[in-house]
């Protein structure tokens, strides 16, 4: 009704969402990064554990999984340092919060995925003499790895995605950046619509080269 | 500590019913949208299912927080004037139909041709065979995830805070805001979010689990 998409000021100010998408990436892979240490250190703790440490880490897992990520965010960023006395970026803030949220998705993803190893694989490798650590690294692992990589690949691309929560705390990710322009410019509609098609573009770009990835891993063995 | 909180808990009793409403509103609402929607992508035409899929693959390749700002300050620029309350709405509800038509999809494929031809050979209609052969299969499939799928509803409602609306999350910052009680208020919202999504997320175990004796 009457407005005019005017993209000029889009892409005037586009190192906002170019700089901004770059920045998305980055927080998402390095908090997956993180995630995959939490979630594969205590998935392999968890199904050979007792039953007080898998209670703990139960807790951790459905208390990250039913609590809004905003709050854990702010949680992280203005309530931690209040009762400790540590200092941290915003940017840094945002990180931990994502690496112990994936980290939590990534725990339900391994524990399947280990109990998933065929029972045959396992007494193979008993067979042959390995040690539990060996069949663990050489056997379970990579079997593991390979049932898990389409759900690790969504797991990173809603990650992609959560990083716009950064914007909350001032994080100049994708989000932060539409939002500034938004405020500074008033081309509110082109804004969201480049935006738009720059989150899609990206998240269906990384789902066709994980997917190649998937495929390659499934051949190469 | 205890006493500031205590006398500030009407008030966050008040955001998390807001937060219940805007929750039930989208459930609702986008139940209806994407059992429609969800069934156009399956049996509609081909036009139909392209505009259904494209829909829903835009929707759920953007994060919630972009499709919330663009509905709050693109349709006041469009000429579209709706109240906060309702702009959120709007927007969560479309996050959420898009995972609807996602289910029922992946419901109705789960159910064997075999049931549909049966229904052919014997006659029924196409609504007789959704009513009594099609539907009544894929609702066991559909409902676990769809209740688990609620959680997203009540956690993406955390983010209508940012739009001045006084949720739950909300109430919590502008408590925090007076009393400088970050940590408890936080946890205290936090277990009021868990408690909500939790029980839904045990109910979607329990009939997944219940169901899952029953074999077609």
């Amino acid at each position: 009704m009457g407005y005019t998409l005017n993209f000029n000021l889009i892409w005037r100010h586009f190192d906002k969402l170019s700089g901004g998408l770059l920045l998305s990436l980055e927080l998402a892979v390095i908090s997956i990064a993180i995630g995959i240490v939490i979630g594969l250190v205590l998935a392999v703790w968890y199904v050979s554990a007792g039953r007080v440490v898998r209670g703990v880490i139960a807790a951790y897992v459905e208390f990250i999984r039913n609590v809004p990520l905003i709050l854990l965010v702010y949680l992280v960023f203005y309530g931690l340092p209040t009762v400790v006395d540590i200092a941290y970026s915003a940017q840094t803030s945002f990180v931990a919060t994502l690496a112990l949220y994936s980290g939590a998705y990534l725990v339900e993803v391994f524990r399947s995925g280990l109990e998933a190893v065929p029972r045959g694989q396992i007494d193979a490798g008993k067979a042959i003499g390995l040690t539990p650590w060996q069949r663990l690294i050489h056997v379970r692992l990579p079997t593991m790895m390979r049932i898990t990589l389409p759900a690790l690949s969504n797991t990173f691309i809603s990650l992609f995605k959560d990083t716009s929560v950064a914007s909350v705390i001032s994080v100049p990710e994708l989000t932060y950046g539409a939002q500034w322009i938004n405020f500074n410019t008033f081309r509110i509609v082109e804004v969201y619509l480049v935006v738009t098609a720059m989150y899609l573009l990206t998240g269906y770009a990384l789902l066709f080269a994980l997917r190649l990835v998937e495929r390659w891993y499934r051949t190469a063995r | 500590m205890l006493g500031k909180i205590a006398y500030a808990l009407p008030f966050l009793a008040q955001g998390f019913a807001l937060t219940l409403w805007v929750s039930l509103l989208v459930v609702v609402l986008s139940l209806i949208a994407g059992i429609i929607l969800g069934v156009g992508l399956v049996y509609g035409p081909a036009p139909l299912r392209w505009a259904v899929r494209i829909f829903s693959d835009t929707i759920r390749g953007i994060p919630i927080l972009v499709l919330i700002f663009f509905v709050y300050y693109g349709l006041p620029a469009v000429g579209v004037h709706l109240q906060s309350f309702w702009a959120a709405v709007l927007a969560l509800t479309l996050f959420k139909t898009a995972q609807v038509v996602e289910y029922l999809r992946g419901a109705v494929a789960s159910i064997p041709k075999g049931q549909s031809e049966a229904a052919m050979a014997i006659g029924l209609t196409f609504r007789q065979r959704l009513a009594y052969v099609i539907f009544p299969q894929a609702f066991r499939r559909f409902l676990p995830p769809w209740i688990n799928g609620v959680t997203d509803a009540v956690k993406g409602s955390a983010l209508v805070s940012l739009l001045g609306i006084t949720d739950l999350m909300q109430a919590i910052n502008q408590v925090i805001g007076r009393t400088y009680e970050a940590m408890p208020l936080y946890i205290l919202g936090a277990l009021l979010y868990f408690a909500v999504n939790y029980a839904l997320s045990l109910a979607s175990r329990r009939l997944e689990q219940r169901f899952a004796f029953i074999r077609e």
